[in-house]
């Protein structure tokens, strides 16, 4: 029996996105699309979290905090890149201080297209990731390492 | 105490958490409701807890594993002692006892979050034990016993002689419930100024004891507020769910204030109404 898939704790970091993705991922929060009802909850606490939530590219700066908040997270566990510059770069991807997309850090599962990433379509890409979650959790319990 | 009572006590292993889930489970999609949301399932503690137990394990510090688990078996413990009609007193220091551990726990990693949170727990603490003493205090001026058996068996309705042991119990339950405005070491809520306070540290199948502890210790403070009522089942089962009712709404409607407030506003209550109640049943 899986509870992962019933009670996924996302955690919201934003690398260097304009303000509009993150927008978006509050607005899942929000009465209207109310993410609680599937349990997921925004915990703020990456030792608490099964999903790490990333908008904007990776810059220089960023780019050591997602490495470290990345490695705290406790396996099982996914990362999801919301919107066009945590996939690519996006807009920005040719600026000098501009990494590229969140793969260029840390291994990405997910990635929600859109600029900014619609409220629907987060939702939609945390459920795509709950399904490699899962996956991820069976690997662990046959003692592989799972990313 | 017969075999019957042992019986309650050890059933409280099992029923503990199994009644606990369901009131926090309804306890947050009623939040939800009154939010204007849908709220999550009413089973999603159970599903909080299977999936930490899921978590791998780390720690910085790994002495923190012991005191939470010490945490943990001392709540139950004290559940036990309460439901087998044990005396009060030994509940209420080794409830304390318990949350010493959990302060411990946090003190022993490094992160500044938590550190400032168990400093928080102790000051909540301090709060509120004069009054959960007084609420034993009371009850043996009432009845002449400090064990839970005898004060069930006195015949009347406790909070007609306790009424103002009962407010003041009321207060002090919003800190130990965890709730708004005393939510000031950790929160049921995501967001607060301190990451998540006391339990920052703990990952995975730690913060899954500490989650189950609080289970525990749930249904055994609202079982105090049951001994208020004990004389009529009925009244009692129906006086816990409003008191549980009460404290969702000032969940809802209050925003967590700062620990000079909190400490000084509950020991202001234990003074006035814990302390002129207890005078009033002297000098009666």
């Amino acid at each position: 029996m899986s509870y992962l898939k019933k009670s996924p704790w996302i955690l919201h970091y934003d690398a260097s996105s304009c303000n509009g993705c993150d927008i978006e991922v509050l607005a899942c929060l929000t009465p209207l699309y109310d993410v609680e009802r599937f349990g997921i909850i925004n915990t703020g606490n990456p030792k608490h979290a099964d999903i790490f939530v990333i908008t904007g590219g990776i810059n220089e700066q960023s780019s050591v905090v997602v490495k470290n908040i990345y490695d705290q997270i406790p396996s099982p566990k996914v990362v999801v890149a919301v919107g066009i510059c945590a996939a690519t770069g996006g807009v920005f991807r040719e600026c000098y201080n501009i990494k590229g997309g969140v793969n260029t850090t840390i291994p990405v599962d997910v990635y929600v297209p859109g600029c900014a990433a619609r409220p629907e379509s987060i939702i939609d890409g945390i459920v795509a990731a709950l399904s490699i979650l899962e996956e991820k959790r069976k690997a662990m319990k046959k003692g592989e390492t799972p990313l | 105490m017969d075999l019957m009572h042992i019986l309650y006590g050890v059933s409280f292993i099992l029923f503990g958490p199994l009644i606990g889930g369901i009131i926090v489970g309804l306890d947050r999609k009623l939040t939800a409701r009154m939010q204007g949301r849908v709220g999550p399932p009413v089973l999603q503690p159970f599903y909080d807890i299977g999936k930490l137990f899921q978590k791998e394990r780390i720690a910085v510090i790994y002495s923190e594993n012991f005191w939470v688990i010490a945490y943990l078996i001392f709540i139950v413990a004290t559940g036990m002692i309460f439901f087998a009609g044990g005396d009060l007193l030994l509940v209420i220091f080794a409830l304390t006892l318990a949350h010493v551990f959990l302060i411990i726990g946090a003190f022993s990693s490094s992160s500044p979050y938590a550190h400032v949170g168990a400093q928080r727990e102790l000051i909540q603490l301090m709060a509120i034990e004069p009054m959960v003493i007084l609420t034993a205090v009371g009850m043996y001026q009432v009845t002449g016993s400090f064990f839970v058996i005898d004060i069930l068996a006195y015949g009347g309705l406790l909070i007609f002689v306790l009424p103002g042991v009962f407010v003041g119990f009321l207060y002090v339950l919003t800190f130990k419930l965890r709730k708004s405005p005393f939510d000031l070491a950790t929160s049921h809520h995501a967001h607060q100024e301190l990451v998540k306070g006391l339990t920052t540290e703990f990952a995975g199948p730690t913060l899954g004891i500490y989650e189950l502890a609080h289970l525990y210790e749930t249904v055994m403070l609202l079982g105090f507020v049951y001994l208020f009522f004990g004389a009529n089942p009925l009244t009692g089962i129906i006086a816990v769910i409003l008191v549980y009712i009460i404290e969702i709404f000032v969940d809802n409607a209050t925003t967590r204030i700062t620990w000079q407030p909190a400490l000084i506003s509950a020991w202001i209550v234990t003074i006035v109404l814990g302390g002129l109640n207890l005078i009033g049943l002297y000098l009666l």
